[in-house]
């Protein structure tokens, strides 16, 4: 005969969290809104301050002139992202197609190959790749071995496009992946009830759903692989020059600061750009994919 | 009337995981019929209609379409149509564009698409919606376009699976007589899977009682709730009251302690069976002159009759009465020859007909339970 004592006891914890809530989740907001403020809003006015003065401190616009210089290098940029960010969707988009169809523990288990890469750090997942793509190194010396000759990867833009891809083809795959197992699968045998096959139903059913995740894998790849200066510098061998590169040398001199911030903060406004052009694409409101910005 | 099959299922068996879903099914859907399958949650009816459907394939046994063996035919060359349960409208798509998506793959001229689909639009009662958000409807009204979006292709028979489930009460019988209407209007043969058994008895040609992964028992409406087959049947078509009995000769029951003449024959003699008596053929007398007594345990007020729970020798009877008794009293039972239905003793005697556990509230709860089990 313990039920109406349970009950009450419900009653009271129910009441006690409806009372509680909002006030405990603004307090549990404050140390986010403090780690933001510090760390994403200041720097973000720093930069605009740097972008707009000169080294003493007073108003200037040469440094939004002096980009004038780094067009080709903004250029090859983009070029580079773009064509990484088309074959990781080429990549991607089957292979996450190919993993939400499989049953539920193997899906697991193909997600979990592809993630555990991503769990070393990109610096040292970068130096592994020019160990292989190195001209002494592994993928030459197994061709050699074979006798098919020896093939001159590293230094070239496709050294570097490839190794965008391979850093990246995970943000790909995961968004795309998620949006597709969320489908419900009646929709599918309407399509099929409907008079379409298999490749007509993923036309017009499964692709046109996964927009969502799409433009967010999109998103995810195009810009880690505009703003990387690292994947560059290793496998570029010293020879490709991107923006980030540009970026990271103005800022290991005093005297250029002041310019490296102006290229950050056109660089930032252009993603910006980028991104709200392709949110538009999705014109969703309610994306499933957990598109940035 | 010579109606031609149009579906056969010949001996139809599935297995889900070890678990036997359907076992041996047979069943024959003529033209123009609006047949239901009618049964508890994991009956089995979901199962049969997506193998109908061509979503499933049968282990064993045979689909035939207008004489013609479809096992291996895939779902988008058989020339029927579904509503699916939620109705699976294409959220990327407006109203018009999931109504012509049917006809749109069969490539029909624009002219004759956007004809169509205003006569679609205006048979389910939504002119005007072409632009809408799907998403944005009601429950009600995407299932008229689900309605619409099957109906379109001019299927030859339409599978409705659970179609009503998500709409509240006052809908659902709108809905009903809707596609009632629809049926009458266009010829075309519905098999409809509920497990709502007035939905069943209300709308259907032939109700098909499942059970089990089996089917209990075929017939029309009027048939399955007068001469259920078996205390499953007879429990779950309606209310009744399932005692053991016995047939003494024939015309003959015995029942309840006492000795009832019945419209019964040809049973074994003293073959033990099982009897239905439902509630609303017990006529409540005093007790001096009826052929039963008992006391109420409890009434219910129903607004067209009470319900009246009665103890008679521990067995616990429901009877439907206009007149009001209050609870406590003494009364007796009356029953006439043509109310007393003996079936023969089946897997599921015992388990049901008593109400001493009778709650209206569970009854209800587990009315409501959705059929996730066949999916």
């Amino acid at each position: 005969m313990n039920r109406p004592i349970d009950k009450e006891k419900f009653s009271d914890k129910v009441k006690e969290k409806r009372i509680r809530e909002p006030l405990f989740a603004r307090a549990a907001a404050y140390p986010h809104i403090v780690w933001a403020a510090l760390f994403i809003i200041a720097p973000l006015l720093f930069v605009c301050y740097y972008a707009f003065t000169d080294q003493s401190g007073n108003f200037t616009l040469s440094n939004i002139q002096a980009l004038s210089q780094h067009t080709g290098t903004f250029i090859l940029s983009v070029s580079y992202s773009l064509i990484a960010t088309v074959i990781c969707l080429i990549i991607g988009y089957p292979l996450a197609f190919v993993i939400s169809k499989a049953s539920r523990k193997r899906q697991n288990l193909l997600i979990m190959f592809l993630m555990t890469p991503m769990w070393m750090n990109l610096l040292i997942r970068t130096y592994s790749l020019m160990a292989i793509l190195d001209d002494g190194g592994l993928l030459n010396a197994m061709l050699r071995a074979t006798g098919l000759g020896e093939l001159h990867i590293i230094g070239t833009g496709g050294a570097v496009i490839f190794g965008m891809v391979y850093d990246f083809l995970p943000y790909m795959v995961l968004p795309i992946y998620s949006v597709m197992t969320k489908q419900d699968s009646s929709l599918i045998e309407a399509a099929y009830d409907l008079g379409c096959n298999r490749l007509q139903a993923h036309f017009k059913v499964t692709l046109p759903l996964s927009v969502p995740g799409i433009i967010s894998g999109i998103t995810m790849v195009f810009v880690p692989s505009i703003s990387t200066f690292y994947i560059s510098q290793k496998l570029g061998g010293g020879t490709i020059f991107l923006i980030g590169d540009t970026i990271e040398m103005q800022f290991q001199n005093r005297a250029t600061y002041n310019v490296g911030a102006a290229i950050s903060l056109v660089m930032m406004i252009l993603i910006l750009v980028s991104v709200a052009v392709m949110n538009r694409f999705s014109d969703d409101e309610d994306s499933a994919g957990g598109v940035i910005v | 009337m010579n109606k031609n099959k149009i579906i056969e299922l010949k001996a139809i068996s599935k297995e889900f995981n070890g678990e036997q879903v359907l076992s041996e099914i047979s069943l024959d859907i003529h033209d123009n019929e609006f047949i239901t399958l009618l049964g508890p949650s994991g009956c089995g009816k979901t199962t049969t209609l997506r193998i109908i459907a061509g979503f499933e394939t049968p282990d064993s046994g045979d689909v035939f379409f207008d004489g013609k063996r479809i096992n291996d035919l895939p779902p988008y060359k058989r020339e029927l149509n579904t509503v699916f349960q939620k109705y699976a409208l294409f959220p990327h798509l407006n109203v018009f564009e999931n109504i012509a998506f049917g006809l749109r793959q069969k490539k029909l001229p624009e002219r004759e698409i956007t004809d169509r689909v205003k006569d679609a639009l205006k048979m389910v009662n939504l002119t005007g919606f072409e632009r809408r958000n799907v998403e944005k409807l009601s429950g009600g009204q995407q299932q008229r376009v689900a309605i619409a979006r099957a109906l379109i292709n001019r299927p030859k028979v339409l599978l409705l699976d659970e179609p009503l489930g998500a709409l509240d009460l006052k809908l659902r019988k709108d809905m009903q007589n809707e596609l009632k209407n629809i049926q009458h209007m266009t010829g075309i043969t519905f098999i409809f899977v509920t497990h709502d058994q007035e939905e069943a008895l209300s709308m259907s040609d032939t109700v098909v009682v499942m059970a089990n992964g089996k089917i209990q028992q075929i017939g029309s409406p009027t048939d399955i709730y007068n001469e259920p087959i078996n205390a499953f049947v007879a429990d779950f078509i309606g209310e009744s009251n399932i005692v053991d009995g016995v047939m003494t000769a024939d015309y003959k029951a015995k029942f309840a302690g006492q000795l009832f003449d019945c419209l019964d024959k040809g049973f074994a003699k003293n073959e033990p069976v099982d009897i239905v008596v439902r509630p609303e053929d017990v006529d409540v007398v005093p007790v001096d002159k009826g052929m039963l007594s008992g006391k109420v345990t409890s009434v219910t007020f129903k607004g067209v009759y009470y319900e009246i729970i009665v103890d008679i020798n521990g067995f616990k009877w429901m009877i439907q009465s206009t007149d009001y008794v209050a609870p406590g009293d003494e009364i007796g039972l009356y029953i006439e020859p043509d109310a007393i239905h003996v079936m023969k003793k089946s897997e599921f005697s015992d388990m049901f007909g008593d109400y001493s556990s009778f709650s209206d509230e569970l009854e209800h709860l587990s009315d409501t339970e959705e059929e996730e089990a066949d999916e």
